[in-house]
């Protein structure tokens, strides 16, 4: 049973109903694990061992009584950015350290529900603002493939826990790349859902109108099980669509052929893109054409824009999301106030970390008076512009290519310009701010050995679909299958 | 013509905080009922936990809507609820959610009745939703603060007036008509000591034709008393300041009423940058038609109408008619004493029970129509029997006071109990000869004549028939006797 961490989420499945191994049996080989091998890799901020456990042997009474679903018993790791009740949930900031939450994000409560096992709260930059996961309290996460290298933020935790085999599966939640791009860092496949397709009740903000959950797993058909489980309409969060959900499990094999592929022009002629990323998206695509897409070169031209919109709407949207944070009620308090605005200054100034302190300064400047019609309007018109350029192009494709970020995993500490991290989203950026799903899958490794991702964009409510492409993408390529020295190991 | 004072011409106009009368709050399942200890009715949403997210209740916009249809105004058919942003210990987001460039009420108005007794139409610039903060308890504690959140997140609807108001006495007429409405509308409490209802006054002076003035913002006024007296004080301090060379400058201020004086809490320059805009966290309101319509025709009939009927039906004089429908309990209440009383016949005769009698009797005791020790069909009941000659009008005010004293009673019971029925004829013939034996002197005197000795016997036998028997049937049979 030495790989069972090994296996697929439909392989847990059925390994789990056959009895082959019970969850308590599979939760424990990867707590070990977790306690082995996450001092190298830094990706949990929190292990529930016993939580874990007596959830884990639940799921065995529920499948020897007949009553298990699909994922009853498989383990799973959340991102810190997601409520649970009794216990310590942090989004990676020194500001929440000490809060335990005293409810369950819905996402918590659906993955409950399908009788996932919670093996702990893995690691994020802080209040996911960043690209890198160095913005987190509890300290950079290693990326699998090279311990030197970033694994991407802000779900760097999810992604990291996930390429060295410390979890199944894991949920992430993306603002501006946060599940696509580090999936793409580690080799693996995450899914970015239409805005409103996932409730947001419960998962901490950092952008209101831009926020949405997804998974993080090894393959397409391993995403289909953890999404299907965590989307759906949820009437505690007014955003969320009320539209039927789909068994994306079931529709992994819709036929490619006839699929129109656009691949936007602007996309290649990045002054950042890496040559390994350009070769290896290259072959991904045509091999795309042989499984029967068609390719289609098409114009996006607010490619641009996209990220200087982004940082001033989300900045916007942070800068007061994060003001309940305060030192009155919860989470860090200065020491000894010596009045009102001495405890509002230094709680605040203490308790969070450079760049979420920056980003707020961005948002309160772009909302003060006198510059707001020139900063948030205007860029709310820009988002309109750029939406707009999506919905033409769909007319033309059903779903546009490209890489899913312009580099692969750089070195921890490389990029200390803020603005340089900020250009590696821009491709995944504009997405966010159109609302649209789209999906990050490895198509290839660079000449250092690092994974490349491709990105799908698709249009509203087509995640059934672009599960479906890569899905019969993996089913003709091992890039997925890959794994980092330490997932090898056999603890 | 505006009433001068000084030669300066008074420019007010009002917001008003309206709390609406929902049983939870205005986002979150949290009820709101007043005087819980503290911060036990703060839901995970109110105390704005990481994570939480803002749900509306629709009641509230149902509300709100009653309102505007209320002013005759606008409805907003999308609006939108924004953030305005600013740091206080008892405001736990951080941010109020409130409704900037589209609230749900637009432009409308309401006519106030002026001394003269003629109507002035004071137009409504808007009025929107919001959630109200917590509170900030700064006694009991030695030294820090308290915070109480069971009040944050209920709802407001804030009505903000045009600067059509000329006097402080016209201030506080429209301020009693907001509150006279929304408790028609049966959208709020209007309770004023308990904080449901209170006013922020925007007070300036000019020459007449000049453009307005500078104004001061006087804050968080919460008795009619006290709007009168702290917009005449500001306006005093305003000409006095003027007059001596210096100039108003645009600030808040707060009414201090043990000192009868307002004095600045900030200025225009220290106000905080609210940094609005839209929350993401909330959908546009979406109105339709139809939900327009279903609010309308669940309408009741407005003070307007109702008093307007009330002189066409029942030929009341307007003054009656408006103090009758002064509140939608009192209206209701008189029209139940017309049924009860046999009909819109009886209708004069009603409303001088209720505007006289009953009004008297419970102001007099610090009571509210709804806490009436008589019911409608208590007094329509006494009306009928002075109505069918059962009692004279005399013995009815008995029969009234003793309906006072002992709850829950009916004319017909005390008239038995008390034993107050008009004596009949042989009982009184008996009465009245044995008051012409006893008086020989006077029934001389009437025989010679003097009328004035026919009424002193009439006298005579009424007091021995304590009142129960009726003038006209005395009269009547003490001619016959006498002959």
């Amino acid at each position: 049973m030495t790989d069972l961490h090994h296996l697929s989420i439909r392989e847990l499945g059925d390994g789990l109903s056959s009895k082959r191994f019970s969850s308590v049996e599979l939760t424990q080989h990867y707590l070990n694990r977790i306690q082995r091998l996450d001092t190298s890799i830094n990706s949990y901020v929190t292990v529930t061992n016993e939580l874990a456990l007596a959830q884990a042997a639940a799921a065995d009474a529920a499948i020897a009584a007949g009553q298990a679903g699909a994922l009853t018993g498989i383990p799973l790791a959340h991102k810190d950015i997601f409520c649970t009740k009794g216990v310590k949930t942090t989004a990676g900031s020194k500001m929440l350290d000490n809060f335990i939450s005293p409810y369950n994000a819905t996402v918590v409560e659906k993955a409950l529900t399908a009788g996932l096992v919670t093996l702990g709260k893995v690691n994020m930059d802080e209040f996911a603002m960043g690209s890198s996961n160095e913005n987190s309290y509890y300290g950079a996460t290693k990326n699998p493939w090279a311990l030197d290298r970033v694994p991407g933020g802000s779900s760097g935790g999810s992604a990291a826990a996930v390429a060295a085999d410390l979890a199944p599966f894991s949920t992430g939640t993306d603002t501006g790349g946060s599940i696509r791009q580090p999936a793409s860092f580690c080799g693996l496949t995450g899914i970015k859902p239409t805005y409103g397709r996932v409730s947001r009740f419960g998962m901490i903000a950092y952008a209101s109108s831009f926020d949405q959950a997804g998974p993080i797993a090894r393959s397409a058909e391993d995403c289909a099980y953890l999404l299907g489980a965590i989307a759906g309409h949820d009437a505690k969060d007014s955003t969320s669509v009320n539209r039927a959900t789909e068994d994306y499990v079931a529709q992994l094999n819709q036929p490619l052929a006839g699929t129109r592929i656009g691949i936007p022009r602007q996309y290649f002629n990045m002054a950042g893109l890496d040559a390994d990323v350009k070769t290896s998206i290259a072959a991904a695509l045509k091999q795309l054409e042989q499984l029967g897409a068609t390719l289609v070169e098409i114009d996006l031209s607010t490619t641009d824009a996209a990220i200087p919109a982004y940082y001033l709407l989300a900045s916007a949207e942070a800068s007061s999301n994060l003001s309940r944070y305060d030192g009155v009620r919860y989470g860090y308090r200065c020491e000894n106030p010596a009045n009102l605005t001495d405890l509002y200054l230094r709680s605040r100034s203490e308790g969070f970390g450079s760049e979420v302190q920056r980003r707020i300064l961005i948002g309160t400047y772009a909302l003060s008076a006198g510059y707001y019609d020139a900063y948030y309007v205007k860029a709310q018109k820009v988002r309109r512009l750029i939406q707009n350029d999506f919905l033409k192009a769909f007319e033309q494709v059903d779903f546009i290519a490209g890489p899913t970020a312009p580099t692969t995993a750089y070195k921890i500490g490389e990029k200390q310009d803020p603005v340089a991290m900020y250009l590696g989203d821009i491709y995944t950026i504009a997405v966010n701010l159109a609302g649209l799903p789209a999906i990050s899958a490895p198509v290839g490794f660079d000449t250092a050995g690092l994974p490349v991702g491709l990105q799908l964009i698709g249009n509203y409510w087509s995640e059934a679909r672009l599960l479906s492409i890569v899905h019969q993408y993996q089913q003709h390529t091992d890039w997925h299958t890959q794994r980092a020295a330490v997932a090898k190991e056999g603890v | 013509m505006a009433k001068l004072i000084d030669g300066w011409e008074v420019v007010i106009g009002l917001e008003i905080h309206c709390q609406l009368n929902t049983n939870s709050k205005i986002f979150s399942g949290a009820s709101t009922e007043f005087g819980a200890e503290p911060n036990t009715q703060a839901s995970l949403i109110d105390l704005a936990l990481p994570g939480v997210l803002p749900v509306l209740n629709a009641e509230v916009v149902n509300k709100a809507i009653r309102f505007g249809l209320g002013v005759d105004a606008e409805i907003g058919r999308a609006s939108v609820f924004a953030r305005k942003n600013y740091f206080y210990p008892d405001l736990p987001k951080g941010y109020q959610i409130s409704q900037m460039d589209h609230p749900i009420v637009g432009v409308g108005h309401i006519d106030i009745q002026l001394e003269d007794g003629s109507t002035k139409r004071i137009g409504i610039t808007r009025a929107h939703l919001e959630e109200d903060a917590g509170k900030s308890l700064h006694e009991d504690f030695a030294g820090m603060t308290g915070i109480d959140l069971n009040r944050a997140g209920t709802p407001l609807l804030e009505i903000v007036s045009e600067p059509d108001m000329r006097s402080s006495e016209e201030a506080v007429a429209y301020v009693r008509a907001i509150h006279s409405l929304v408790r028609w509308l049966g959208i709020s409490d209007g309770n004023m000591a308990e904080g449901s209802f209170r006013c922020d006054c925007n007070v300036s002076i000019r020459k007449p034709g000049q453009p307005f003035g500078t104004r001061c913002e006087l804050k968080n006024i919460n008795s009619f008393r006290f709007i009168e007296k702290a917009i005449e004080v500001e306006i005093e301090r305003q000409i006095e300041l003027i007059e001596g060379g210096g100039k108003v400058i645009q600030q808040t201020r707060l009414f201090d009423p043990n000192r009868m004086m307002t004095r600045a809490m900030r200025s225009k320059e220290e106000a905080n940058d609210y940094r609005y805009f839209p929350d993401p966290d909330l959908l546009p309101v979406v109105v339709s038609e139809a939900q327009i319509e279903q609010i309308k025709a669940e309408l009741p009939e407005l003070p307007v109408a109702r008093r307007e009927r009330f002189v066409a039906d029942y030929q009341l004089p307007d003054y009656d008619s408006r103090i009758l429908t002064a509140s939608r309990e009192l209206a209701d209440f008189y029209e139940a004493v017309v049924v009860a009383s046999g009909g819109a016949a009886q209708a004069k005769q009603a409303a001088n029970w209720v505007m006289g009698d009953l009004l008297g009797a419970l102001n007099k005791a610090e009571k509210d129509i709804a806490d009436s020790p008589i019911s409608p069909q208590q007094l329509g009941g006494l009306i009928s029997r002075i109505v069918d000659n059962t009692i004279s009008g005399k013995i009815a005010k008995q029969v009234f006071a003793e309906m006072l004293e002992n709850v829950g009673q009916t004319a017909d019971q005390i008239i038995e109990a008390k034993d107050l029925k008009p004596v009949d004829n042989s009982a009184i013939e008996t009465i009245i000869r044995e008051v012409i034996a006893a008086n020989e002197k006077m029934v001389e005197e009437y025989k010679s004549g003097k009328e004035k000795a026919f009424n002193g016997l009439v006298g005579q036998v009424m007091k021995a028939s304590k009142g129960k028997a009726h003038p006209s049937q005395v009269n009547q049979l003490m001619k016959q006797l006498l002959g």
